[in-house]
């Protein structure tokens, strides 16, 4: 700050030089540290009403935040929660999450900004210079420190006595193997736990309905129109009587596996014998799971035939035994065989011939 | 017989006076019993320089504040149950859906608990202001050197602060239990799924059973509240401990050496400001959470295996696993009865391996140079060209990841074609970061010439002087002597030189390949194109003692 308006009576005194400010520059080095600069005094240091305003200002600060306070307690107290308000440019809110949000920002942001406001302007702003001391211990510590080492080290025998060392080294390397054992029960061991879904309870003499997962109604090849995609689920089984329902205590495990998509494709525009063989009548069923993480696919583009997952984004083409064309996906969907039973329903014989979902180590196919 | 034994103990003499006030005998008090004095004597009028980029450490602690805070009041109405439940609360649509007790209580907190949903916003918005802060702060501390000796042991708990708060973020993100945070959970689960050998067995031991069980949410809510705070906090103490100890780096200036720091004193100065700017961090998310809407649960739904909605991202800082994982083709490998799923493995690797070198980076950086010596002032980044080149290509490299993580959202925001998008991070996650390094090195290269020529020539003035015989000049005006000691205190070690092939015996000299790396990359660092020799004294006063000034 210029103060080259104010009469040198007015200037508070120039600070001590054993502080470090104000040293002249050395003269036949230009690069040479000058020493610190000057202090300059800041108007509140010079002008009583600059400092007298500053100190308003501050309190006005203080004050401000614990009106806001008070409103918050209000807002609290007095707003509904189920309201909503129009506010521009944020559109409908809660009315009590603005108010209790926005007063209790201005009662902390105040109290915040009248401190460094303070600190600005009130308090001292004199930079001084405090000495560094190195982290090094100087040679004669570092010497004493190693000496007393060694003496311990020579009393306790560590070093001369070398089977007990080795026992406890042994001992101290074992022990943390019982923390890992205790964890042992956190879940079961694998198995084939990963292999099957509930479509494995399906067999030529007792098949498995496909059931629409919206309607919950079984499903014929007929409602299964051209560019559709139809979401499906396990029907009645003898496990599951009622088919498997939202209700059901593992629904989430089951359906994380069992999850279908049915699509159906013109008979010309099949370009994979083998798939078309697992369909009926143009109908095809995939697992819905992605094999890249597990995702549920949810995109279909019925000019392509093309399945994408949102997730990150693996396409595969349904038309080709849903081989992976784009993304990350390392291998293609299983496809579920299908069937219909004697009333023409769509039904499953058989579980998947390959896991469902994301690959692991223990997969063979 | 020594009956004198008196009970009666007399106080040691102390030469102190009465206490002046009440204040001061409480503080006595306190001193007989915890020592502050000693304690005081060290701390109180302790100095901390005065710089803008030394305030975003502190924003890191203060959100870690707020968090805990606003954490510790979520608990009291967050159940971490997978248990079912049927929704019939406040909010409508969702009124008859089947979800878990998790997600009914977030919805509670979010409708029926009143300020709940406020707090819920704070602590989503102070944990993404947390890490970004951290970012920041370390960007800061990477390109100035602060991390250089005797703070690299600092640099690395910094480091873990800045990793645990990605895990710490992720499980938060995932306990409300809908739809959009299952979806996150389901991608851990295939990721460590990707594992050879051990994959399944973890995967059965995290999740307590097939995927999704009933077991993880309640993992991790113990996991985010106790477990990482916790070690957060003790890394956190130990961070602050050590800032204390070294004390505070500083800029060159007048004044500044690596024997001082110069600043304003703790008390009242720096607790008046610090403590203050936790007010003003605390008051702006409050504002943020008032006005800004994040992580709208009840949008998303309960989650379900088989349901997604698009658009499925996690919060920003997961941004360059997500990338890493979409980008990476499908690579999988089946021999021998078994499936190595390198397509998410090799993701998987990449994302510790891309952090770790940044952690070691103080390590490497002083093996190439072989400095001992403490560094308390800091750097300018230009004056680092290849340090600062680095850090620009790990952001680069992490901003070309973000853009994979969000190809989606890249996609229908501005017409592209998500295919393109990817093919284009495939590419240029090896190309970009090259191409920035290259280019931020030349740019403070440039910037070395140019702080040159201001030393040397003197600064424009805008003055323009014509001269008698009619040549129009501008007059150059010479730095201030601070200036002059600022813009070239900085050092310019050589590189390291290989040892001459033969011994002065004759006999040839064995250079290992780990010498000739090292002198190799210290020739990158500090050989010919790595900087611009600062001007001389010599060169300054040739200039400026007549002849050829201008």
């Amino acid at each position: 700050m210029s103060h080259d308006n104010i009469s040198d009576d007015k200037l508070p005194e120039a600070h001590d030089a054993s502080e470090g400010h104000g040293h002249l520059a050395v003269a036949d080095d230009p690069f040479a540290d000058p020493g610190l600069p000057a202090h300059e005094p800041r108007r509140t240091d010079i002008d009583e009403r600059a400092a007298k305003r500053a100190e308003r200002q501050v309190s006005g600060m203080f004050i401000l935040s614990m009106l806001a306070t008070v409103g918050f307690i209000a807002s609290y107290a007095s707003i509904n929660p189920d309201k909503l308000v129009y506010i521009f440019p944020l559109g409908h809110v809660s009315a009590l999450n603005f108010a209790l949000g926005m007063t209790l920002a201005v009662a902390l942001f105040c109290i915040g900004a009248g401190a460094v406001h303070w600190a600005r302007t009130l308090m001292s702003d004199v930079e001084m210079p405090a000495e560094r001391h190195p982290i090094e211990a100087d040679d004669e510590v570092r010497a004493d420190v190693i000496q007393q080492f060694k003496t311990g080290a020579a009393e306790s025998g560590f070093g001369r006595r070398k089977m007990i060392r080795n026992t406890l080294i042994g001992s101290m390397a074992m022990v943390p193997l019982s923390g890992v054992v205790l964890l042992r029960d956190l879940g079961p061991l694998p198995e084939k736990k990963l292999d099957s879904t509930d479509w494995s309870e399906a067999t030529p003499s007792a098949p498995i309905r496909l059931v629409n997962m919206n309607t919950d109604e079984p499903m014929k090849a007929e409602d299964i129109v051209v560019g559709s995609l139809t979401f499906a689920k396990p029907g009645p089984s003898a496990l599951r009587p009622n088919g498997l329902q939202d209700s059901d205590e593992d629904f989430q495990e089951a359906i994380a596996k069992d999850a279908l998509m049915l699509i159906r494709i013109q008979p010309e525009d099949l370009k994979d014998e083998k798939s078309a063989a697992l369909g009926f009548e143009g109908v095809l069923c995939y697992s819905k799971i992605c094999t890249h993480v597990g995702c549920p696919i949810s995109l279909y583009e019925q000019q392509t035939h093309h399945a994408l997952c949102p997730c990150h984004q693996s396409t595969f083409d349904l038309s080709d035994g849903a081989r992976v064309i784009f993304g990350p996906a390392g291998h293609p969907l299983p496809q579920l065989k299908i069937s219909t039973d004697s009333d023409g329903y769509l039904v499953a014989t058989q579980d998947f011939t390959v896991p469902v979902g994301p690959s692991f180590w223990e997969r063979s196919a | 017989m020594s009956s004198s034994t008196s009970t009666k103990q007399t106080a040691p003499a102390s030469t102190r006076a009465k206490p002046a006030n009440k204040g001061e005998a409480a503080a006595d008090w306190v001193d007989g019993r915890l020592g502050i004095y000693s304690l005081a004597k060290a701390n109180l009028r302790k100095i901390f320089p005065d710089h803008w980029s030394f305030m975003l450490g502190e924003i890191c602690l203060y959100t870690f504040v707020i968090i805990i805070l606003t954490g510790v009041y979520l608990t009291l109405f967050f159940k971490p149950s997978m248990g079912e439940v049927v929704y019939n609360g406040s909010y409508a649509p969702l009124n008859g859906i089947r979800m878990s007790e998790a997600y009914e209580s977030t919805l509670n907190i979010s409708f029926e608990v009143r300020g709940g949903l406020l707090i819920r916003q704070i602590h989503h918005w102070a944990a993404i202001v947390f890490v970004a802060a951290m970012f920041v702060h370390m960007m800061r501390v990477f390109f100035t050197g602060a991390f250089r000796k005797p703070r690299e042991i600092n640099w690395v708990f910094g480091f873990l602060l800045l990793c645990l708060g990605f895990f710490d973020g992720f499980m938060g993100y995932s306990l409300p239990d809908d739809l959009l945070s299952g979806t996150g959970i389901r991608f851990m689960e295939g990721a460590v799924l990707a594992v050879p050998l051990v994959g399944t067995y973890i995967q059965m031991f995290l999740f307590g059973g097939p995927f999704p069980g009933t077991d993880v949410i309640p993992r991790f809510f113990t996991i985010h509240v106790l477990l990482i705070p916790g070690i957060m906090l003790g890394l956190l103490v130990a961070h602050l401990i050590l800032v204390f100890y070294h004390k505070h780096t500083q800029w060159a200036g007048p004044g500044k050496t690596e024997q001082n720091v110069v600043g304003m004193p703790l008390m009242p100065v720096y607790m008046a400001k610090a403590g203050g700017f936790f007010f003003l961090v605390f008051g702006i998310i409050a504002a943020m959470s008032a006005i800004a809407s994040v992580n709208p649960v009840w949008a998303y739904g309960p989650y379900r295996p088989d349901q997604v909605s698009t658009d499925a991202q996690p919060d920003w800082y997961m941004g360059f696993a997500e990338g890493l994982i979409r980008v990476m083709p499908g690579w999988e490998i089946r021999a021998w009865g078994h499936t190595l799923n390198l397509g998410v493995f090799i993701p998987l690797m990449l994302f510790p391996l891309v952090l770790a070198l940044i952690a070691l980076y103080p390590f490497i950086e002083g093996w190439i140079t072989g400095d001992k010596r403490e560094h308390h002032i800091l750097d300018r980044p230009r004056n680092a060209p290849v340090r600062t080149g680095l850090g620009a290509a790990w952001i680069a490299l992490y901003l070309v990841l973000l853009l994979g993580g969000g190809n989606d959202l890249v996609a229908t925001h501005f017409h592209l074609s998500l295919n393109d998008i990817t093919y284009f991070v495939r590419a240029g996650s090896f190309v970009i970061p090259i191409i920035v390094f290259y280019v931020t090195k030349r740019w403070c290269l440039g910037l070395q010439r140019r702080d040159r020529d201001k030393v040397l020539h003197g600064r424009e003035t805008g003055v323009i002087k014509r001269l008698p015989h009619g040549e129009f000049i501008e007059i150059h005006a010479q730095l201030p002597q601070g200036r002059l000691h600022t813009l070239t205190s900085h050092e310019q070690p050589e590189p390291l030189e290989l040892p001459a092939e033969v011994d002065e015996n004759g006999v040839a000299r064995k250079v290992g390949l780990l010498t000739k790396t090292r002198a190799k990359l210290s020739a990158g660092y500090f050989g010919e194109g790595g900087q611009i020799p600062k001007p001389t004294v010599e060169e300054h006063q040739e200039i400026t003692s007549g002849h050829g000034h201008h």
